[in-house]
């Protein structure tokens, strides 16, 4: 999911090296905004989640109702409770020791939250400030994208690559690994347009309802989001379970960019410049 | 136990010296204690407080739900029980002589009595409390709009904040708490004495308790005595507007 874009107009003859402007400066800006942002939202949000490490559907829920999901713990084990299924996650979730060699009964370990010893308080700052960055910083790309010319020229998805047999031909390439070479590696494959204006277009911007559904200021004056996300704790689920999902992509995009040429990944993220993977004659 | 008394960012330096992933994390923690670093963070609380004054309507009611959503269980939350001796003989009395005063930059001090706030005009509101642990309980609640009480005493000009005292202490200092007069005369901000159309139980903060529908749970004061009408928060506790502001930095613009 990090292979490919645009060719410079003036394209040169295809060449086993050739290197294309991929990665325009919005895009490699916001890709490093995003980054440190997320990071920021996701550890400092697992902090918040600490403070009540349970899910509920609807509008209320508390400790005296039945939570879909819980982390907790027993005398000597930590737990992850989805339904009706429960993990044992002692060390990691629920149960773990801090630096100090300390045992700790908060859901997520220190090593995944801002700060790294409890407080709400402060995890709360974070999160709601960067909150702030994430969200100006998609306005701003998603109007980027739209009027810029990036979804259209980048993004949008061709007819022929909505037939299911592409789709599946790009699955199938993918779980083999074989990625494209040449001059179709000079442009995004289905699987990766459908992931970033997922990511652009549904993720983000779900996150950030789901957040501002949670917010009871503006549930006053909103009253028809938190209604629409099924109630102020459902927003707190969905909110969630869309943050892994951001996880996962997360994932799944490092290891893309490891199998595809960090190096190469990395500097196309930087400069903006990616050299096309040499491939054979007319592969393009 | 001389760790006890370290400073805390000395404390986590020194034990964060103990293996090689630690100073990582001890890095993290002082950049989190670093005080520029608190005033960038205290921008978010800044700007969703403005933009929501600026942008959203200031007398938009919070949600009022039905008996049906009314939750099995209102989890209280805090205090549940105020200490002491004086708290213990009002409530044996039932409250029968508690008061609460309305002092500050008002007019006409009041000192009123349960039955003097059950003698002004009521409202009642079904409606969601968010704790800001994420917890959420419905609840019906029944009260004098703060605005009346207000009214009653005449705010001042000079008038900007309303400051609430309460009679629970947790740990060495009394709990307070404060808004601005957007949310003080707001109509669903009410002083509230019953709970599910029963008198208000002590662990949800007999006889007396705020309701802020716009904002979270703590700056929900229970246990009220009192009420001031103030120029600025400085000089208040430790100036930032509430117990846990002073102490653990919760914002204290809570509608976020």
């Amino acid at each position: 999911m990090a292979e490919t874009a645009h060719p410079s107009s003036s394209s040169p003859p295809p060449s086993a090296s050739r290197r294309i402007y991929r990665h325009r400066l919005p895009t490699r800006l916001w890709h490093w905004i995003n980054a440190v942002t997320l990071l920021v939202l996701l550890m400092s949000g697992l902090m918040i989640f600490n403070a009540h490490p349970r899910l509920y559907w609807g509008q209320e829920g508390a400790n005296h109702d039945p939570a879909w999901l819980e982390i907790g713990a027993t005398r000597e084990t930590g737990f992850l409770r989805v339904g009706a299924l429960r993990v044992e996650t002692t060390g990691v979730l629920g149960r773990w020791t801090d630096r100090r060699g300390v045992q700790q009964t908060w859901a997520f370990p220190g090593w995944a939250t801002i700060p790294t010893r409890y407080s709400l308080a402060d995890g709360r700052r974070w999160h709601l400030t960067f909150a702030w960055l994430l969200a100006i910083a998609l306005t701003l790309y998603m109007l980027w994208t739209v009027l810029g010319g990036h979804l259209a020229k980048d993004l949008h998805v061709r007819r022929g690559e909505w037939a299911p047999r592409h789709i599946w031909q790009d699955i199938r390439d993918h779980a083999r690994l074989r990625f494209p070479t040449g001059e179709a590696a000079a442009r995004y494959n289905i699987l990766q347009k459908l992931s970033y204006i997922g990511v652009i277009f549904v993720a983000l911007p779900l996150m950030i309802a789901t957040g501002l559904a949670m917010s009871p200021g503006f549930n006053a004056t909103a009253p028809w989001l938190v209604d629409l996300l099924g109630g102020r704790q459902s927003a707190r689920s969905i909110h969630f379970i869309a943050a892994w999902l951001l996880v996962l992509f997360f994932l799944v995009h490092i290891v893309m960019v490891l199998l595809a040429g960090p190096v190469n990944e990395l500097r196309s993220m930087v400069t903006g410049w990616f050299r096309l993977p040499p491939g054979k004659e007319g592969d393009a | 136990m001389s760790d006890l008394i370290l400073p805390r960012r000395r404390l986590i330096a020194r034990v964060g010296g103990l293996s090689l992933s630690l100073p990582l994390l001890s890095a993290c923690d002082a950049i989190n204690e670093a005080p520029p670093v608190r005033k960038i963070l205290s921008l978010g609380e800044k700007m969703h407080f403005a933009s929501q004054r600026a942008l959203t309507d200031r007398d938009a009611l919070a949600r009022e739900f039905t008996r049906a959503d009314i939750s099995p269980v209102f989890r209280p939350n805090g205090t549940r029980l105020p200490a002491g001796k004086a708290y213990a003989a009002h409530a044996g009395r039932g409250f029968a002589d508690w008061r609460v005063a309305v002092t500050g930059l008002v007019a006409r001090p009041l000192s009123l009595s349960l039955a003097d706030i059950r003698a002004m005009p009521q409202r009642s509101q079904i409606t969601r409390h968010d704790c800001v642990e994420g917890w959420s309980a419905i609840g019906e609640w029944t009260g004098v709009p703060l605005r009346h009480v207000l009214a009653a005493a005449g705010l001042k000009d000079g008038a900007r904040y309303i400051v609430f005292r309460c009679a629970d202490r947790i740990g060495d200092a009394d709990y307070y708490e404060s808004c601005d007069l957007v949310d003080a005369l707001h109509p669903q901000t009410i002083l509230a004495w019953a709970l599910n159309r029963r008198l208000l139980p002590i662990a949800n903060g007999a006889p007396l308790r705020l309701r802020i529908e716009r904002q979270l749970g703590y700056k929900h004061a229970k246990y009220l005595t009192g009420i001031e009408a103030v120029a600025s928060l400085d000089g208040i506790g430790a100036g930032k507007g509430g117990y846990w502001e002073d102490r653990v930095d919760y914002e204290w613009y809570a509608g976020i």
